[in-house]
């Protein structure tokens, strides 16, 4: 993989030396990392190291307290919020709750961004709602309001929402928690199904390793405040114990102490 | 010692702080309602919210309040023979002060808290994220059209509030305790002036509509995203929309003499 240098040229997104704290608390420190294009990366950590953190960066909710973050070849860090809706229109974010409108219908939370930023006429919109949700594997659900589905429905109408505007980059907030085993793989197959359909990159956080290693072509381990990354099978076969460790879901919640040695790429 | 003024300090940093934020919050909400599209179907919801939802409130505590004055301004100016200026004693009493500040107690009560916790639950279920992440502004699409119908309910609650009470003390005046009509209703025309009076109660009733959208929305928008935060930014609403009215009501009486 390239240097941080060449990385946010040639990577739909790039961190470079990114600190991030929370008052006193520290979750990222001169983190750097890269995700590549068209991809499926999987970021990975216990809880609190910072994986929901990083999808919040790269959408410019929460700004860092040092270093660039490059969004679809555009520096982030800094912008106008009037400036970085111009980044979103790039994104699509599937949150872990969904974020739907809870006052709208499943239908409405879809048209509703499309007659903002486009000129469809409404018979135009309801082909593209009803097409993305039969993408997601939904159909008569159009009069539902969100507090009247099941949670993998929600996740599949909020992953709808994400990807109604053909997005270049997906961001997907633990898409399997909260989840039955049967819905973690409807799931996981559509993302899989979408990433090879449209070619975007997706960047995903999780704590599920299953899926992560059948979906991910790509893994960003948070350890110790960095990126230990890598391919799902160099990190299960790292000769760390506490990576592979974190592989056979003996998860350190702390995620702090520094492993021995990696054959994997450090940033 | 030095901890108490090291406190006091602390608070006073605190404050002018918040109200540098609350400032630019509130410009941010001047420049969403001038931005286009205007969100006409949002504010008229709003307003439906905000004002018809709260017509039995205000009518109910109007006319109360207008039988109290009623009865009490009777009973002080039977002693004097001077019953016959009742309509002025209650009509003075609720145009100038008591429509105005206690529409905004009860609308604060009412419609800003559930503003606060509407805006707040939001924010705590990342509904305000996901629009931002869909290029959407929640200031223009939720926050402003919120604030400019609580504006323009606040004078229309007001008058209401005031013909309400009108009505509550004519009952008890002159139905209850045998005031005449006549002498009612011209001492009240008498009394009242336009200018003075009705445009001032109107001039009240619309800072303190801007006092209460601007408070209940930016407590809203930016309470900690948690179920307390949420309950503790909707207290907060009343209580410094409550004291904000108060307070407003005295400067406005003292600089304007309304």
């Amino acid at each position: 993989m390239a240097d941080v240098a060449t990385a946010k040229h040639t990577f739909p997104v790039a961190f470079d030396h990114v600190t991030m704290r929370f008052g006193s608390r520290r979750v990222l420190e001169h983190f750097s990392c890269a995700f590549p294009s068209q991809r499926i990366s999987v970021i990975l950590g216990g809880s609190g190291a910072g994986k929901t953190t990083i999808l919040r960066l790269i959408g410019g909710l929460v700004q860092p307290q040092a270093g660039q973050i490059w969004v679809a070849g555009t520096q982030i860090v800094g912008l106008s919020e009037r400036e970085l809706y111009e980044v979103r229109r790039h994104l699509g974010m599937m949150f872990q709750g969904g974020a739907l409108l809870n006052s709208l219908t499943v239908y409405e939370n879809l048209a509703f961004p499309l007659r903002e930023h486009t000129r469809l006429s409404e018979p135009e919109i309801a082909e593209r709602v009803h097409a993305t949700l039969a993408a997601v594997g939904l159909k008569d659900v159009d009069h539902l309001l969100p507090g009247e589905l099941s949670g993998g429905m929600v996740k599949r109408v909020a992953l709808a929402r994400a990807i109604l505007r053909d997005p270049e980059i997906l961001l997907c907030d633990e898409p399997f928690s909260g989840l039955d085993p049967i819905s973690v793989k409807r799931i996981e197959a559509l993302l899989r199904r979408i990433n090879q359909e449209r070619g975007i990159t997706m960047i995903v956080s999780s704590h599920h390793i299953p899926s992560t290693m059948r979906m991910a072509h790509h893994v960003v381990l948070l350890w110790d405040h960095k990126a230990v990354q890598g391919t799902p099978h160099e990190l299960a076969s790292s000769p760390d114990p506490q990576i592979a460790d974190f592989f056979n879901e003996e998860v350190h919640e702390d995620g702090v102490r520094e492993p021995q040695h990696t054959p994997v790429q450090r940033w | 010692m030095l901890q108490l003024i090291e406190d006091i300090g602390f608070a006073a940093v605190r404050f002018v702080a918040e109200l540098g934020r609350i400032t630019w919050f509130a410009v941010d909400v001047a420049r969403a309602v001038f931005t286009p599209p205007p969100r006409i179907r949002a504010f008229l919801g709003e307003m439906f919210n905000i004002g018809v939802l709260s017509l039995l409130i205000i009518c109910v505590s109007g006319a109360a309040v207008g039988m109290v004055l009623g009865l009490q301004g009777y009973n002080t100016l039977v002693r004097f023979g001077a019953e016959e200026s009742l309509g002025a004693v209650v009509g003075l009493s609720l145009i100038r002060e008591l429509g105005p500040v206690l529409t905004a107690l009860l609308t604060t009560g009412r419609a800003g808290s559930a503003t606060t916790a509407e805006i707040g639950t939001m924010v705590a279920t990342e509904q305000l994220d996901g629009l931002r992440m869909l290029a959407i502004d929640p200031v223009h699409l939720v926050v402003a059209p919120k604030t400019l119908a609580m504006i323009a309910a606040m004078p229309l609650l007001s008058a209401l509030f005031i013909v309400c009470g009108l009505a509550g003390g004519y009952f008890v005046g002159v139905a209850l305790m045998g005031v005449d009509a006549g002498s009612y209703v011209s001492s009240l025309q008498n009394a009242v002036d336009f200018r003075d009076d009705v445009l001032g109660s109107v001039l009240k009733a619309f800072v303190f509509g801007v006092l209460v959208g601007l408070i209940s929305t930016f407590r809203g928008y930016t309470c900690q995203p948690t179920s307390a935060g949420v309950s503790a930014a909707t207290t907060s609403t009343v209580v410094v929309g409550s004291v904000s009215v108060l307070l407003f009501d005295y400067i406005i009486t003292a600089l304007w003499g309304v």
